[in-house]
């Protein structure tokens, strides 16, 4: 990256407590206002401002990377009237190479805290866009955004980074997805109104669960959790007998013994003619029996059960974030020479020699077939043609250097090197 | 000719097989849509010879062992196709397809010989017979793969073991459903065919003569489905259940079929 000279300098959750970052943030408003105040700052040609509750952070092209970067940190500070002296530590920066890297990996979620979460790709679109609609992007920080996109869907798709779920709640729904795929319509039954169980109810009605029944050896506990979730409360006594209605059954009492029995289980299950029972036991001491999970259509997970799960699962996502890392780190160097195909300088080296090879072969020719030349007439015939080389190509040059820092750049820039051969 | 796009036809079925099985384990959606398409180039091209020998022939593709066995495979991808694009059901043709793909081999090692038996007199019950009772042969085909996946799925849910292919598997009540939806159309089908297949085991013979050897297998066949179907019916037989008989009656279709056919 000879010319492009790309620079990132932010503060994330890794760096930086909440308390010092939510100082640095930057909302819409401030971002608005902060675009011409950073390009009062000579050195930097376009810049975006990404600022989420993990991470602010500036990205920017510059001509001078190291005073660049001492601004944009000069300017964070100012801006929010805090103290370089206090932040210096927090910061960090990357340059060329790295800052593309880094962008990779922040849009693709393998710099969040949840490894995979979704929200940051959103994130780093608005912010994108927004600058976009302030006009302080410019062609290669827009190539930079695009290309983090297309990427971060890459990696969602083609990675399972983003596939299995690392709360106990959502675990609980995915498993429930993989019995009775669509939750719609489902009939779920929490025995006992422990915090965790309404989390867990909570998550499977926003799937589509319709019917909630909720029973508490308090009636009025019960009762309540009912209303919250908008079900109907059954008396302590009564849930057995209506256990073979609920495809899910949540258990949250802090019961000693185990309340949901063997017995009970076969009953319930004959009564809703083999159709599949998902027992959730959250409870410490465990509510239900064990053994019931060798009965067929019936599944039991236990909380250390969904634990491992989770577990299990963020162990997968950081292998996936692996895999995506070895595809980041080809996708930078693609960007690296989409950069380096920018710099007109190669070109017009090569388009010089390639000039300066011809003139001399010519040059020779002729001064073969003349006689009689003295020295000096030999010295003007090499001035001249040197000159007509140099005045022919002069133009072209300027215009070239110039437009390569247009937003189609590239494109005069490759129309040239096949006009003149060059990569043949 | 028609060897050369034969040959196509079961190398594109092997290796959408093959593509679908790799699919199952690493996911790369280039490799699932190579896998569709050459189903595709495979199900063209069968379809071609299965079209170029029935006009020599003059008569649908039932005579012979050979027809036969590529017939079924032929309405085997047919009915995956179906269920592909309809249901979605991700994964399943790397349980159908290698089955098609090995029906198909067998047959490519039946005699392409023309049948000589003239039955003409009785080809409406013949043609009845065969056909219905291959697309019921089809069908148990599919709802084998389905009640695979079921217990692969079944076992990784029960014992929370989950594998690379817990997460690319559709759930269990899908799979159960497809192995249901498919009995349940093949069932009814195959027992019309061995209906008609005594009619015409009549007609051409007058003097009906019994054969235990070629019959009695396929009424192990019409009990064990006559069982799962009923059995879900009646009893509430459904998913581990379900799926352990799908495959317990596809082997005894495999069995069967070579004391039937060959």
């Amino acid at each position: 990256m000879s010319d492009v000279n790309l620079i990132l300098v932010g503060v994330n959750h890794k760096t930086t407590p909440v308390e010092i970052r939510e100082k640095l943030a930057f909302t819409k408003g401030k971002i608005e206002e902060s675009v011409d105040l950073i390009f009062n700052f000579p050195e930097i040609i376009e810049h975006t401002i990404l600022s989420t509750c993990n991470r602010v952070e500036i990205y920017a092209r510059a001509n001078c990377q190291d005073s660049a970067i001492n601004s944009i940190k000069q300017f964070i500070c100012d801006f929010h009237g805090l103290s370089i002296l206090e932040l210096e530590d927090h910061f960090y920066s990357y340059r060329n190479e790295d800052a593309v890297e880094h962008l990779f990996r922040v849009s693709s979620s393998l710099d969040s805290m949840v490894l995979g979460e979704a929200q940051i790709l959103g994130q780093v679109k608005d912010a994108y866009s927004l600058a976009k609609d302030l006009r302080s992007t410019g062609l290669v920080l827009n190539q930079l955004f695009e290309k983090a996109f297309s990427i971060a869907k890459k990696v969602r798709e083609e990675t399972g980074i983003a596939e299995r779920s690392v709360s106990i709640s959502s675990a609980a729904v995915e498993l429930a997805q993989k019995i009775f795929d669509d939750l719609e319509n489902r009939t779920v039954m929490l025995v006992g109104t422990g915090e965790m169980a309404e989390l867990a109810a909570k998550h499977l009605i926003s799937y589509g669960v319709k019917t909630v029944y909720v029973t508490s050896r308090t009636y009025d506990h019960a009762v309540n959790l009912a209303r919250a979730l908008n079900g109907s409360a059954l008396g302590f006594d009564d849930f057995k007998n209506e256990l073979y209605r609920a495809d899910i059954v949540i258990t949250s009492t802090s019961a000693p013994n185990f309340i949901i029995k063997k017995e009970m289980v076969e009953q319930a299950i004959q009564g809703r003619k083999n159709k599949p029972i998902f027992f959730i036991d959250i409870a410490v001491p465990r509510d239900i029996e064990p053994n019931i999970n060798s009965l067929e259509n019936v599944y039991l997970y236990d909380i250390d059960d969904l634990q491992i799960v989770v577990s299990a699962n963020m162990k997968e996502r950081e292998k996936e974030a692996e895999n995506a890392m070895s595809f980041i780190t080809q996708e930078v160097t693609k960007f690296n020479n989409w950069v380096g195909s920018l710099d007109a300088i190669p070109t017009i080296v090569e388009i010089r020699n390639n000039a300066e090879t011809i003139r001399n072969e010519e040059l020779e020719k002729a001064l073969k077939k003349i006689d009689n030349l003295s020295e000096p007439d030999k010295e003007t015939l090499r001035l001249m043609s040197s000159s007509m080389v140099n005045k022919i190509l002069h133009k072209p040059t300027i215009k070239l250097k110039e437009k390569t820092q247009s937003e189609d750049g590239h494109i005069y820039l490759k129309a040239i090197r096949h006009l003149f051969h060059l990569d043949d | 000719m028609v060897n050369i796009i034969f040959n196509a036809a079961l190398i594109c079925y092997l290796l959408s097989g093959l593509g679908y099985t790799l699919y199952l384990v690493f996911r790369n959606s280039i490799v699932k849509q190579f896998s569709i398409y050459l189903l595709g180039l495979g199900l063209f091209s069968h379809t071609v010879t299965i079209v170029l020998r029935s006009i020599d022939t003059g008569h649908g593709p039932y005579t012979t062992g050979f027809e036969i066995a590529s017939f079924l495979a032929w309405v085997i991808v047919l009915i995956y196709f179906f269920i592909e694009f309809k249901y979605k059901i991700k994964d399943l043709g790397a349980f159908v397809i290698p089955v098609v793909f090995l029906i198909l081999l067998f047959s490519a090692f039946q005699s392409r010989e023309f049948s000589l038996i003239d039955e003409s007199s009785t080809m409406f019950w013949l043609t009845m017979h065969r056909t219905l009772s291959i697309i019921g042969y089809a069908a148990f085909a599919i709802a084998f793969g389905a009640a695979v996946m079921y217990l692969i799925q079944e076992n990784q849910v029960k014992t929370k073991k989950m594998g690379v292919m817990y997460f690319r598997m559709p759930s269990l009540e899908v799979l159960d459903n497809l192995n249901y939806k498919v009995i349940s159309i093949g069932f009814p089908l195959f027992t019309l065919g061995f209906m008609t297949g005594s009619i015409w085991n009549i007609k051409t013979d007058e003097s009906f003569a019994w054969d235990p050897i070629r019959t009695l297998p396929l009424i192990v066949v019409w009990l064990v489905y006559c069982s799962i179907f009923f059995g879900r019916l009646l009893v509430g037989w459904r998913g581990k259940k379900a799926a352990q008989g799908a495959i317990l009656g596809f082997i005894s279709v495999i069995v069967s079929y070579f004391f039937h056919v060959v």
